[in-house]
């Protein structure tokens, strides 16, 4: 899997394209990453963009990370893994950094506050919807529902931490999907 | 001390979420408001989500970069600031990576695992309840500024915000694009701020 200079400099280019142009992140980069990656360089096809999405969901970290890191890797190794993930990260990093200064600068005058005061209303909306989408998303039965109770409940009524939480619910999923898988067996 | 921590907190937040995006929302703001609240309210956090949904990128390194910055800002210069923005993302990319650099090269046995399947059963269902968790503390935050009290029931901010609340959600589901509902509310805001 030996590479020029150019082709990674490709990968960087490609990949540093999708993080300045896509907004949202995740989902919202397929396109984007389906363009350069199929279409124009063919590092991976276009079955690979699904699997990719499939892995990229069981695994930890951003959607958009998971995808860099894994179709560097498939076009370059290691080099290309490492300049798709650096790629993608460096323009929102340049941004938000500068926005975030100027933010700390600004956020004291009145039109600001009042409106944040309106954004916030906003994007508890976005909130919503999004907790919408990934109710649809999510698997439906029994074990799913005692999850989403239980989950929600813990912490948003007691202070437990999150990772703990994660946790549990990850072991409560894989012994109940066993015991569903067993008895259906029966 | 700072900087370590806050390498350390986004590596954790980076390795134990999944499915990304808003999905990393119930963690960083848990890790966050417990360990930086002194600096970082929790309106600044959810104004921040807004600024990072209407900014390119993806929303967890949109969030770490800025708070990294903020927490690494109070340290000293700009430069620190840079350098804490720096600590934070990396510490939110870095277990992805790994992980992902593994499955590349195992694919096919990470694929018929069936205890990942079976852990993602829980994992997406859980994302579900978390969130709703954190979409809890942020009508708190958003509702109740100063406390569960009834006072605010007379007070014009809460009737506004709950009105601008009322119409981007039912822009949100006619799917109106976030950053045009940014805007929106900011504009409301604004106008309400100086009108009432």
């Amino acid at each position: 899997m030996k590479r020029s200079a150019k082709d990674l400099f490709q990968i960087f280019g490609a990949f540093f394209k999708i993080g300045a142009f896509t907004f949202g992140g995740g989902y919202a980069m397929i396109p984007l990453i389906q363009k350069e990656a199929v279409e124009k360089h063919g590092w991976v096809s276009d079955d690979d963009i699904l699997e990719i999405l499939a892995i990229a969901e069981s695994t930890p970290g951003p959607i958009a990370i998971n995808s860099a890191t894994f179709i560097g890797y498939r076009a370059a190794g290691i080099f290309g893994s490492v300049l798709a993930t650096l790629g993608v990260v460096l323009p929102s990093f340049v941004i938000i950094l500068t926005l975030s200064f100027v933010l700390q600068q600004f956020q004291e005058l009145e039109a600001v506050r009042y409106a944040f005061a309106g954004i916030r209303a906003g994007v508890l909306a976005l909130l919503c919807k999004s907790l919408w989408t990934l109710y649809k998303k999510s698997p439906k039965g029994w074990p799913a529902y005692v999850v989403m109770a239980c989950s929600f409940v813990l912490t948003a009524f007691f202070d437990i931490n999150v990772l703990f939480v994660i946790i549990g619910c990850a072991v409560f999923g894989l012994i109940t999907s066993r015991y569903l898988e067993r008895r259906a067996e029966k | 001390m700072s900087f370590l921590e806050l390498f350390l907190t986004f590596f954790m937040i980076g390795a134990v979420t999944f499915g990304g995006g808003y999905a990393m929302l119930p963690m960083i703001q848990e890790q966050v408001l417990l360990r930086w609240g002194h600096i970082i309210s929790p309106e600044s956090l959810i104004n921040f989500v807004a600024v990072s949904e209407s900014t390119p990128g993806p929303f967890a390194i949109n969030m770490a970069t800025y708070i990294g910055s903020v927490v690494g800002g109070q340290e000293g210069g700009w430069l620190l600031s840079v350098f804490g923005s720096f600590c934070a993302t990396m510490g939110v990319v870095l277990p992805s990576f790994v992980v992902i650099l593994i499955v590349a090269k195992c694919y096919d046995k990470f694929r018929e695992s069936r205890v990942i399947k079976g852990c993602m059963t829980g994992l997406k269902p859980a994302v579900v309840g978390l969130i709703g968790g954190a979409i809890l503390s942020v009508v708190l935050t958003v509702f109740f500024p100063a406390g569960l009290t009834w006072a605010v029931f007379t007070q014009v901010d809460f009737y506004v915000s709950l009105v601008i609340f009322a119409v981007m959600l039912v822009l949100a589901f006619k799917k109106v694009h976030p950053i045009l509902l940014i805007c929106l509310s900011a504009v409301l805001g604004i106008a309400a701020g100086y009108l009432l």
